[in-house]
């Protein structure tokens, strides 16, 4: 028999699992099996296909067709239609809001069309658990050259000259950090991969060490061989059951295949990779609590200096960088620093992969070009806002980050534009909020996780965002009082001067940028004990307005407690004595006449 | 399994050219069979997977085959379309599994027209 002469790319990524992929995978067998096409027609695997809003999904080659939000019943139609005459199935296309017409080719649907992928090349195009599929993509090429054609000077150079800048969060030169490292005293030295990630809505790290884990390893090598180490440690929450495993699965194929142990590819160059699994503390992604946790104490930063580059892991000069950053690595040494100087603006090289999610239609995990305007992340590719509501704000960089407003949607997304506006890049969190998020409430939100993961060293940290909250929580039950914006806007700076580490100084950044872009929201709740965007329940009055009623009757249909009376033509009334104030009224009401 | 080298890894790449030349990557020819069940039932299967068949035997690792609904003249099927980047398509009908690997030899392989089985107007 011959080859294949089309493969099916079905997205498993733990999105899409939890959506049913794998039961849509045994239909796909079943069925094709049924029409005797298994010798025909490939069924792979893939990692995080991107567009996480529309799975289970899988695309059809050769015409690479996208097929969305699949299930086991569509699949016999699907494989009689366009496997056995075809006819590929409008149905199960994607078709953009608000229009009639799919598009039927997954490079021409927006989502993708705007995207240019460097760190997730290979996302839902080669089976993650095969090193064969991934060295046939160029891979393992990056460390051949490295270990043959290069001193550790020029990898060095090169990954300096391609601007390359941590995607962790901070945004530190690569190449520098290497350099530190390298030049450091020691003849032992780790290098170290940060694979914890605990950003509310961020799953970058996690999609590419599911989709891709070969290239997370190929940029450790080589970076060991830049900085002289010959061990490594991938730090990765327990928390990513599926990440952990497909990791394990590729140390152990690259170690089969001599990409990993002693005397890699023949070079004489030895290095080994241990997975370490976080109990899943967010401070532990910060660098020296990170450190701490793999020498097996309790995860908490220290002072620097000493910086990890001269006293790391087990006091030993030690590189760490992002699973991203790593993920770049291969393709800058295979094709050169200016190949990858080429994308982005002048300070801001390369593409940044973010986890775009909230109130947009095209949630999932994007990687664009530094530089593009967010205007076009969330509009183009993220295809606007659900519901056909206002956009907000998004917030960018998780509990470190800010909220950016409406007024600045045409900056450049770069590190520097970004900072600018009080948020921080981050590692790739991206969410987008529609007019119903109270920002006063977002802050609040994002405050709780840092209080909460605050490991309790440094006063500022432990106390201050306490103290912060406390004044949050009072502002959202209505018990805001005069001169609670300044301060917390005085707390905020202390803190974000004393903390000890990047959690306790970035932790007031969404309180300070919620108060900068939104600061009559504040005052309304302060002032008038009022939430402009009727989110904060004991602010609200569970009343109809009658002069905003249009007497349609939706809000009795959804109440669960039957606590709304109303009759044709006129307004409705809320028994408050019923009522649970579960909003499900407000959220239904489109003519916002419930206050 | 063994260690690799160097060249190993260029072998595997190698190996795998034709899958990802499959999945969106560059192709020289695409040679699509058309099965609407007039063509399947006038044998465009048996075409195909002789077709398959010889492009796995000779090693052809930059064409690509897919398939299509009918093409409106059920009388003349199987038909197959072939597309090489150098040249506009052609449609080729009244298949057989001999017709299409002469087809493969000389149009797709040499890029010469085989006249007599094409669609005549």
């Amino acid at each position: 028999m011959g080859q294949h002469w089309a493969n099916l790319l079905i997205c498993a990524g733990t999105g899409c699992v939890a959506c049913g992929a794998l039961k849509v995978k045994a239909a796909l067998e079943e069925e094709i099996k049924k029409h005797n096409l298994q010798d025909e027609i490939k069924i792979v695997l893939t990692g995080c296909n991107g567009f996480c809003a529309k799975g289970p999904l899988m695309i059809v080659y050769p015409d690479g067709i996208f097929y969305q939000i699949l299930t086991p019943q569509n699949i016999p139609l699907l494989v009689e239609e366009h496997l056995l005459k075809g006819q590929p199935v409008k149905d199960l296309m994607y078709t953009p809001p608000g229009e009639k017409e799919p598009i039927p080719l997954m490079n021409d649907i927006p989502f993708f069309s705007h995207q240019v992928l460097l760190a997730l090349r290979n996302r839902g195009l080669i089976d993650a658990e095969s090193i064969d599929e991934y060295i046939a993509r160029d891979g393992y090429l990056g460390v051949a050259k490295a270990l043959f054609e290069m001193t550790p000077k020029e990898i060095i150079q090169t990954v300096k000259d391609s601007g390359l800048r941590g995607r962790g969060g901070a945004g530190f030169p690569t190449g520098l950090k290497w350099e530190f490292c390298a030049k450091a005293k020691g003849d032992i030295k780790y290098i170290l991969c940060n694979g914890d990630e605990g950003d509310p809505g961020a799953f970058m790290d996690r999609s590419i060490l599911e989709a891709d884990p070969h290239a997370v390893l190929e940029g450790m090598i080589i970076g060991a061989k830049a900085i002289g180490a010959h061990k490594g440690y991938i730090y990765v929450r327990a928390e990513y059951p599926l990440a952990v495993e497909r990791l394990g699965i590729a140390i152990d194929q690259a170690t089969k295949y001599g990409l990993l142990g002693k005397d890699i590819l023949g070079s004489g160059f030895d290095f080994e990779i241990e997975i370490y699994q976080g109990a899943g503390a967010f401070v532990c992604g910060e660098e020296t609590a990170l450190m701490i946790s793999i020498e097996g104490r309790r995860g908490m930063p220290r002072p620097r200096p000493p910086f990890p580059a001269h006293k790391g892991l087990w006091q030993k000069p030690s590189v760490l960088n992002n699973v991203e950053t790593f993920a770049n690595i291969p393709q800058i040494i295979l094709n050169g620093a200016k190949w990858y100087a080429n994308f982005g603006t002048e300070k801001s090289k390369g593409t940044k992969v973010f986890a775009l999610t909230g109130a947009v239609n095209n949630i999932g995990l994007i990687e664009v070009p530094m530089g593009i305007p967010l205007r076009k992340i969330i509009y183009d590719i993220g295809g606007g806002i659900q519901d056909r509501r206002k956009f907000k704000a998004v917030q960018i960089g998780g509990p470190s980050g800010g909220c950016i407003p409406e007024s600045l949607l045409d900056i450049p997304v770069d590190f520097e534009s970004i900072t600018q506006t009080g948020a921080i890049m981050g590692s790739g969190g991206m969410v987008v909020m529609d007019e119903t998020t109270c920002m006063v409430g977002i802050a609040k939100f994002f405050l709780e996780f840092t209080q909460d993961e605050s490991c309790g060293k440094c006063p500022p940290c432990r106390v201050g965002t306490k103290v912060m909250l406390d004044i949050l929580d009072n502002l959202t039950s209505g018990e805001g009082k005069e001169g609670d914006i300044e301060r917390l806007e005085e707390l905020a700076m202390t803190i974000r001067e004393t903390a000890l580490c990047g959690l306790g100084n970035t932790a007031p950044n969404p309180v300070l940028t919620t108060i900068k872009y939104f600061r009559d929201e504040y005052e309304a709740h302060i002032k008038e004990k009022r939430c402009p965007s009727r989110s904060c329940t004991p602010l609200l009055k569970f009343e109809v307005n009658i002069e905003m009623c249009k007497k349609c009757g939706k809000c009795v249909k959804v109440c669960p407690v039957d606590a709304i009376a109303w009759e044709k033509k006129q307004p409705a009334q809320i028994n408050k004595e019923k009522c649970i104030y579960c909003k499900t009224c407000l959220r239904t009401c489109q003519f916002y006449a419930i206050e | 399994m063994s260690k690799l080298t160097v060249n190993d890894l260029k072998k595997i790449k190698e190996d795998y050219q034709s899958i990802f030349t499959l999945r969106g990557g560059s192709y020289r020819a695409k040679v699509t069979i058309h099965m609407g069940t007039c063509g399947i039932a006038a044998g465009a299967r048996k075409v195909m997977n002789t077709l398959m068949n010889e492009i796995t035997k000779r090693n052809i690792k930059d064409t690509i085959v897919t398939i299509s609904g009918c093409a409106g003249l059920c009388s003349h099927e199987p038909m197959a379309t072939i597309e090489l980047t150098e040249m506009g398509p052609v449609k080729y009908v009244d298949l057989n599994e001999e017709k299409i690997i002469k087809i493969l030899e000389q149009h797709v392989l040499s890029g010469k027209i085989i006249k007599e089985y094409t669609l005549i107007e």
